[in-house]
């Protein structure tokens, strides 16, 4: 199966017939992914790239059943495009976009609470199930299909942990790129509750960053509910401790942010640590094999 | 965005948030008319910077009459001040803000923040505030109160009320607390703020309550919308690499090492400067050339690096995703030539184009020193340097 999107995913591009979109549209479209159509309001009627182009999500997802949106519209339009796709009943939202403004992303939450829908994103390469689904910018010749689940925080650095994997013969079940942003769609334990669930997925190779407990909170969870092994990464060791205004950040978000900490805490969690992100690829090896 | 103290204190006054009498002054006769204009006995003139901690460093005085209020910021204003927050060279002071005393009977804590955990905008405060909020929050956690605002209705008053009780108003400070935060909530929305914060929140003569100290800090990614706060940036208070930085579109922050670090992604650039450290390398810098770097970008991307005359090495490592090598490799070899580049240069490429970037940098005819990947590059970096010194 996979996690969230697979070869029987039916995908429409929000902010269709924009460079970027269409680049990308195409080279989902040749890795295998069922594009099915577009959206980009005072367009609708057109045809682009051979698919049909609407000015609503909701016409599109009526005319096409679209179940899955890759979001490409600009920063400032992103909040209202991904409340569009979710009420028309989209069930997976990715979000490119980087720079939608914070209280955006916090009004987004609270509108998609109760609503059983999976917003990835935003600030992320997206997510890909090798071969059969990618939706978003990531090299797809890098990735290859296999039985470990990744996911990250950051795209580049998910690129180069794929890329070690292949090397050693490792391949992906899907890998999912969370975003860098504060407040973002989907945490770590969701994605780890996917793949705990996933009958394809065997092992999973988790990568954060400093700022946060999220992947502490995902650690703590897969002790008491995961049985397949995590291979963890908290990049941001040698980072200085970030420039705060105020004491409001050090109030909320405690002492234990750090990178270091976090990674110990993981281990003593019993998540399979690697300090040197050169090594993801090897330990998951060790580990998983 | 940060703002200065003065800004915060005008733009919160809009908003209906009581805060002391006082004006900004760039000089000492314009501090004088301030006092003279604000009456009373007693005066406070306050540093303005970005750093905290400015009590500590000597950049808060209140002064008896006109003549000390003069004394006061003929001292502050040329000179820099350093507190905890600055380093040891100081910021320099070009401005004060000269406000009324108060009595001060009690001192809270009272702020507002977009909670990681949580995803919204939480509310918090305390009993106990003034510059030791933080250590109150490690040794008695209980002691802070914490609330979240739902974004659907926005904060409360009963929320309001509830904070005020908690850190123990009573009578018509309740009301008083009540209209106070739901006016710095308004603003914190309104202006796309990150962060709000009135410490001290304090109790003058008669139990009125007031915004004795403030700061705020807007988000960068809403800029967009808040013409009248992106007025109020100033530059002197940012550092002059990473305005130029970021008005190339690259994300730059200055550290002490010696190994010069471009890479693209923000993630990716922090693992790289870890597996430097890892290897016992110090880093001179964070640098992220971001999406679709064109060889513009990456020229800038070194003439900034450069800069920097404790870098002994660059280690070039992109990974490229919508970024193309080739386009690097061209950057590359185009700052090669325009800016006689000394220091040796580790490269390594993956990803988009990977082989056709190799090609253009080896027919350059320049010496880049090649690295097969993350942990190669790392080696060939601590090689080089050890070569070099």
């Amino acid at each position: 199966m996979s996690v969230f999107v697979h070869r029987h995913s039916r995908v429409i591009i929000q902010g269709f017939t924009g460079q970027h979109a269409t680049f990308h549209a195409e080279e989902a479209m040749q890795h295998g992914t069922r594009v099915v159509g577009g959206v980009t309001p005072g367009k609708g009627g057109q045809v682009h790239l051979g698919l049909p182009v609407f000015d609503t999500v909701h016409q599109a997802v009526v005319a096409t059943d679209a179940d899955v949106a890759g979001i490409f519209v600009p920063p400032p339009f992103a909040a209202d495009a991904i409340m569009e796709a979710l009420e028309a009943g989209i069930g997976v939202v990715v979000v490119i976009a980087d720079g939608i403004p914070v209280q955006d992303m916090v009004r987004v939450k609270r509108y998609a609470k109760d609503r059983d829908a999976v917003i990835i994103g935003p600030n992320t390469p997206g997510i890909i199930t090798p071969e059969a689904c990618k939706v978003g910018i990531m090299p797809s010749h890098i990735y290859t299909p296999g039985r470990i689940g990744v996911v990250s925080r950051s795209g580049t650095l998910n690129y180069e942990a794929v890329q070690q994997m292949s090397k050693l013969g490792m391949g992906q079940s899907t890998s999912v790129g969370i975003g860098g942003d504060p407040v973002n769609g989907t945490d770590f334990v969701t994605v780890l509750r996917a793949f705990e669930a996933d009958p394809d997925t065997d092992a999973v190779i988790m990568i954060g960053e400093i700022g946060g407990q999220q992947e502490v909170d995902a650690a703590r969870w897969a002790r008491d509910n995961m049985r397949k092994p995590v291979v963890g990464f908290i990049a941001g060791v040698s980072a200085p401790p970030g420039r705060r205004m105020g004491h409001a950040g050090a109030i909320i978000s405690g002492a234990a942010d750090t990178a270091n900490a976090k990674m110990d805490t993981m281990e003593a969690l019993g998540v399979h640590v690697v300090r040197n992100p050169a090594l993801i690829g090897e330990t998951a090896h060790r580990v998983f094999s | 965005m940060n703002i200065h103290e003065y800004q915060t204190k005008e733009l919160l006054r809009s908003y209906g948030v009581p805060v002391p009498n006082g004006r900004v002054a760039h000089n000492v006769e314009n501090a004088a008319t301030v006092a003279e204009d604000i009456g009373g006995e007693r005066w406070v003139v306050k540093a303005q910077i970005h750093a905290g901690g400015r009590g500590k460093g000597g950049g808060v005085k209140v002064a008896n009459s006109i003549d000390e209020v003069r004394r006061y910021t003929d001292a502050m204003i040329g000179t820099h001040l350093v507190t905890p927050q600055t380093g040891p060279e100081g910021r320099l002071v070009q401005r004060v803000l000269v406000e009324q005393a108060s009595n001060i009977e009690k001192e809270f804590y009272l702020g507002m923040v977009i909670d990681r955990a949580s995803q919204r905008v939480t509310v918090i405060a305390s009993a106990s505030g003034g510059m030791n909020i933080e250590e109150v929050a490690k040794k008695t956690p209980e002691k802070v109160i914490r609330e979240q605002v739902d974004p659907a209705v926005g904060l409360m008053s009963f929320q309001c009320r509830k904070i005020a009780a908690k850190i123990g108003l009573h009578g018509k400070q309740i009301n008083a607390a009540s209209k106070m935060m739901l006016a710095l909530y308004r603003c914190f929305r309104d202006k796309d703020a990150l962060l709000v914060e009135v410490n001290p929140l304090a109790e003058i003569d008669g139990g009125e309550l007031i915004a004795l100290d403030a700061k705020m800090s807007f988000d960068g990614n809403a800029l967009y919308r808040h013409s009248d706060i992106i007025e109020l940036r100033d530059f002197d208070e940012e550092d002059p690499k990473e305005v130029e930085a970021t008005g190339h579109g690259l994300n730059y922050i200055a550290l002490d090492g010696n190994v010069g670090c471009i890479v693209n992604g923000a993630g990716l650039a922090m693992a790289t400067m870890d597996v430097i450290s890892f290897h016992g390398g110090k880093p001179a810098n964070f640098l992220d050339v971001g999406g679709g770097a064109s060889p513009e970008k990456v020229g800038n991307a070194f003439r900034i690096v450069l800069a920097d005359p404790n870098v002994k090495v660059i280690l070039v490592n992109i990974f490229a995703g919508i970024n193309r090598c080739d386009w690097i490799a061209e950057g590359l070899v185009q700052a090669m030539r325009d800016q006689r580049i000394e220091v040796p240069i580790v490269v390594r490429l993956a990803g988009t184009n990977v082989e056709l970037g190799g090609q253009i940098l080896e027919q350059s005819g320049f010496p880049f020193i090649m690295a097969e990947n993350l942990d190669d590059a790392a080696i060939r970096i601590m090689a080089t340097l050890e070569a070099f010194s």
